[in-house]
C-alpha cells in the first residue's frame, strides 16, 4: 500500500530518541499503532506537532528515520501544509477567523489593529514571545462573525477595539495560557 | 464473531426508553451553539433537574446543530405527545428557567420562545440534515431508533450492486462537492472498473471559507455518513474507503473515529457486514492546512502522505487513483443523500427541486441578514426567498447588494438577479457557480473590489505552485487589486486584470486556477462602475 523509495520494508528503528527526550515515547507509541506505514507521514507529523508544540529539525528527522523517507520529503511534506509549524508558539494565541462572514464583518481591521499593538505580523510570534497572531478561514462560527479565539475560548461579535482589549487581558493582565 | 446489531430491537428498545420521560429537552451541542455559550447553559440546566429533583421527568439530549446559528444556544423542548416548544439565546438563567418553569410548572418562558413556523423553518425541506439537531450524535441507538442502517440492511439484503447504482443514477443526484457532476455516473464507471482493490474517499476538506454543511453532517450525524458510504462501497465495489477531513475539524474526527468503532462492533463495518458477503473498512485521514487538497487528485496525494498537488486529469480517479487503484471521491453531503435515496426511491428524490438539480442543497447563510446558519432548501428556490423570507432581510436600515456563491471559486449575484431559481445551471448562467454551499449576503457597505482582492488572496495563499498560471497569476492578480483597491490603479491596469483573468483561467492544471479569476470576473461584469471609481487616470480618460 505505500510507495517506499527504495521498496525496502518498512521496519521499526530502535525506539526512543538519542536525547532520552520522553516525550519521543509518545511519537513511538503513534508510529507504532500505525505499524510505520509510510502514507502515515501527515498523521505522524501532527501527533509530532502536538507533543513538541512545533516541528524542529531534530524532530523531522526523527520522523523520516522512523518512516525510512527521505529527509527532503519529509521536510517537502510538512512545509507544503500550512498547519505544520517551525518555531516554538508564544506563550499566547490569538486566532482571528478571516474566513468570507468574518472578513464581511471586518476580520482584517482586527488583524491590523491586534498586529499593530503587538509588533507582530499574522503567522508569526512577537519578539517577546508572548503572543502568536494566527488566521483562520471559518471556524464554522459565523453566525458570531467576526470571530476570534483567544487561549482557546472563542468570541464572536467583537469590534477591533474590543479584540485588542481582550488580548491584552490575557497578555499583559493575566498569566500562561 | 459477535452477531450483528438488530436494528428493529434496537430501535424500539430506544422509543421504549424514550417514552417513559413526559419531557425531553433537546439543547443544540454544535460548534456555533457551543461558541455562544451552550456548553456552560448545558451544565446549569443539569444542575437545576438535578435541585429540582426532575430527573424522572426530564431527559437532556444534546444534540448537533438546530439550524438558526445566530440565536443560539437553541433549544428544543418536546412534551409527551407531540407538544413541541423552541427557545433561541438560550442563555444558563434562561435554561434554568426552561427547567423550573416549563417542565416544573408548565409555564412556558415567553420571552425566549421562537415561532417554529417561522419562515426561517418553515420554507426548509430536510434530507441531509433530517436528524441534525434531533439525535444525540454520539449515540448509534438515537440514529437507529430514527431508522438509522435501514437503508444499508435494504440494499445489502434485497438489491444488487447495479440495482442500487440505478436508483441513484435516476435519483438525479449531482455531486454536492461543487462541480456537480452526476453522481449514479460516477458510481457506474467505479462498478465497471476493472481490478480486486478498489477504494471509495468521502471529501471532508470543505474548503470554501465561510461554509460547514459537511463539518456538520460529520460532527452532527456521522453514522448518517458511514451509512451512505457503506452503500457507495457496495454498488460499486469498494472493500477499503477514506474519509478524508481537514485537520480544521478535530471534532469531526472524534465524531467519525467513535462512530466507525461503534459501527465495527455492531458489524455495520468491517467482515460480513449484516451477515452478508459484504465487508468494508473505513479509515479517517486528516489534512493539515491546504485548500487545494480538497481537489480530488491532490487529497489523494495527500491520502498518500505526500504533498498534496493535483495532476491532470485523465487519467480520472475511477481509471487510476489511490496507489494506482480504481478509487470514487465523493462529497460528504453527496453520501449524505444516499441512505434516504435507498429508503424512498430514487424517483422519490428526482421529484424534490427542479428537473435538472435535483433533491435539496443544503447552505451556510451568512453575511448582512437578520439570520443566519445553516439551512436546507429544494432546488430551484430563488435567491430572494432564501435572502428575504429565510434570512429575514437585511438588518439595519440597510439594502442587499450582493449574494456570493461558491466561495474563492464563485461569484456575486446582484439584487436584479434575485427572482433567479438557485439551481446548478442558473447560477452557472450568471457567472456564479452552486459550489459547496457557501452562501454569503452582502449589503451595500460592502465594496466589490475589495471582495475580489479578499478572494484573490485567498487564492493566492492557496495556489500549491505546480502550475505557473496559478502560481504566478494569482500573484499578479493580486497586486494589480490591491493597486486599484488603493486608490493607485490605472485604465491600463484594470484591462491587463481582464486579460490575465482569462489566461489564468483557460491555462491553469486544476480547477483552484481555472476558476480562482470567477470572483473578480463577476464583481467587474457587475460592478464594473464601482472599479473604474477606484482608478487614478479615470478624469483624464472620460474627459
Ligand atoms: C481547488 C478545489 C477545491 C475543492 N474543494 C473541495 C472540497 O472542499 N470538498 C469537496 O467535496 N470537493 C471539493 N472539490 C471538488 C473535488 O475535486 C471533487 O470534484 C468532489 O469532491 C467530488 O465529489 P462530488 O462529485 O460528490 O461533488 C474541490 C475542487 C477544486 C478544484
Ligand atoms: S467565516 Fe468566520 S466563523 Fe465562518
Amino acid at each position: 500500500m505505500t510507495s517506499t523509495v527504495d521498496d525496502a520494508p518498512s521496519q521499526a528503528p530502535e525506539d526512543g530518541h538519542p536525547s532520552g527526550d520522553e516525550r519521543f515515547a509518545l511519537v513511538d507509541k503513534h508510529l507504532k499503532r500505525v505499524r510505520y506505514e509510510q502514507d502515515q507521514l501527515i498523521e505522524t507529523l501532527h501527533v509530532a506537532q502536538d507533543v513538541f508544540g512545533y516541528l524542529s529539525e531534530d524532530v523531522l528527522m526523527y520522523v523520516a528515520r522512523a518512516l525510512l523517507l527521505p529527509p527532503s520529503m519529509v521536510y517537502g511534506v510538512a512545509t507544503f501544509y500550512q498547519l505544520f509549524t517551525f518555531e516554538a508558539p508564544g506563550d499566547h494565541a490569538c486566532t482571528v477567523c478571516t474566513g468570507t462572514a468574518c472578513f464581511v464583518k471586518g476580520a482584517d481591521g482586527i488583524v491590523r489593529t491586534v498586529g499593530d499593538a503587538y509588533a507582530v505580523a499574522a503567522g508569526a510570534t512577537s519578539d517577546d514571545g508572548r503572543l502568536t497572531l494566527k488566521t483562520a478561514r471559518c471556524l464554522g462560527s459565523c453566525g458570531l462573525a467576526p470571530v476570534v479565539v483567544l487561549d482557546g475560548t472563542v468570541h464572536g461579535h467583537l469590534d477591533a477595539a474590543e479584540a485588542v482589549a481582550l488580548v491584552r487581558a490575557a497578555v499583559d493582565g493575566g498569566g500562561e495560557s | 464473531m459477535a452477531a450483528p446489531i438488530d436494528l428493529h430491537e434496537v430501535a424500539e428498545r430506544e422509543l421504549e426508553a424514550r417514552s417513559r420521560y413526559p419531557w425531553r429537552l433537546k439543547a443544540c451541542n454544535s460548534t456555533a451553539c457551543l461558541s455562544a455559550g451552550a456548553g456552560t447553559t448545558m451544565q446549569a440546566m443539569e444542575q437545576a433537574v438535578e435541585a429540582d429533583d426532575l430527573a424522572l421527568d426530564v431527559q437532556l439530549i444534546p444534540t448537533g446543530c438546530m439550524g438558526l446559528c445566530s440565536r443560539g444556544p437553541l433549544v428544543r423542548l418536546l412534551r409527551r405527545g407531540g407538544e413541541e416548544t423552541m427557545y433561541a439565546d438560550v442563555t444558563p438563567e434562561v435554561g434554568i428557567d426552561i427547567i423550573r418553569s416549563h417542565v416544573r410548572d408548565h409555564r412556558p418562558v415567553e420571552a425566549s420562545l421562537l415561532d417554529q413556523h417561522m419562515p426561517f423553518f418553515a420554507s426548509q425541506e430536510r434530507v441531509v440534515l433530517t436528524h441534525a439537531g434531533i439525535i444525540n450524535p454520539d449515540r448509534i441507538e438515537s440514529y437507529v431508533a430514527h431508522g438509522g442502517y435501514q437503508a444499508l440492511e435494504k440494499a445489502l439484503t434485497t438489491m444488487a450492486p447495479e440495482e442500487v447504482v440505478e436508483q441513484v443514477r435516476i435519483s438525479g443526484l449531482r455531486g454536492r462537492g461543487g462541480a456537480g457532476y452526476p453522481t449514479g455516473s460516477k458510481w457506474a464507471l467505479l462498478a465497471a472498473a476493472a481490478g480486486d482493490t478498489k477504494y471509495l474517499v468521502a471529501n471532508g476538506d470543505e474548503g470554501d471559507p465561510g461554509a460547514y454543511m459537511d463539518r456538520t453532517v460529520m460532527e452532527d450525524d456521522p453514522h448518517r455518513l458511514i451509512e451512505g458510504m457503506a452503500i457507495a462501497a457496495y454498488a460499486t465495489g469498494a472493500a477499503r474507503a477514506y474519509i478524508y477531513v481537514r485537520a480544521e475539524y478535530p471534532r469531526a474526527v472524534e465524531r467519525l473515529d467513535r462512530a466507525i468503532r461503534v459501527a465495527r462492533r455492531n458489524r455495520l463495518l468491517g467482515r460480513r457486514i449484516l451477515d452478508t458477503d459484504f465487508d468494508l473498512e473505513i479509515e479517517v485521514r486528516i489534512g493539515a492546512g491546504a485548500f487545494v487538497c480538497g481537489e480530488e487528485t491532490a487529497l489523494m496525494a495527500s491520502i498518500e502522505g505526500r504533498r498534496g498537488t493535483p495532476r491532470l486529469r485523465p487519467p480520472y480517479p475511477t481509471e487510476r487513483g489511490l496507489w494506482g487503484a480504481p478509487t470514487m471521491i465523493n462529497n460528504v453531503e453527496t453520501l449524505a443523500n444516499i441512505p434516504a435515496i435507498v429508503t424512498n426511491g430514487g424517483s422519490w428524490f428526482a421529484s424534490i427541486g427542479t428537473p435538472s438539480s435535483t433533491g435539496t442543497k443544503v447552505f451556510a447563510l451568512a453575511g448582512d441578514l437578520v439570520n443566519t446558519g445553516l439551512i436546507e432548501v429544494p432546488m430551484g428556490i430563488t435567491l430572494r426567498h432564501i435572502v428575504e423570507d429565510i434570512g429575514g432581510g437585511i438588518p439595519n436600515g440597510r439594502s442587499f447588494k450582493a449574494a456570493q456563491t461558491g466561495g474563492p471559486s464563485g461569484g456575486c449575484i446582484p439584487a436584479e438577479f434575485l427572482d433567479t431559481p438557485v439551481d446548478y445551471d442558473s447560477l452557472r448562467e450568471l457567472g456564479s457557480i452552486m459550489g459547496s454551499g457557501g452562501l454569503i449576503v452582502m449589503d451595500d457597505e460592502v465594496v466589490m473590489p475589495d471582495v475580489a482582492k479578499y478572494f484573490m488572496e485567498f487564492s493566492m495563499d492557496e495556489s500549491c505552485g505546480k502550475c505557473t498560471p496559478c502560481r504566478a497569476g494569482t500573484v499578479q492578480m493580486h497586486g494589480i487589486l490591491d493597486r486599484i483597491t488603493t486608490g493607485t490603479g490605472t485604465r491600463r491596469d484594470l484591462r491587463d486584470l481582464e486579460h490575465l483573468c482569462q489566461v489564468v483561467r483557460d491555462t491553469s492544471l486544476c480547477g483552484l486556477g481555472q476558476s480562482a479569476p470567477n470572483p473578480i470576473l463577476s464583481t467587474i461584469h457587475y460592478f464594473r462602475d464601482e472599479y473604474e471609481a477606484l482608478l487614478v487616470d479615470r478624469e483624464a480618460v472620460d474627459a
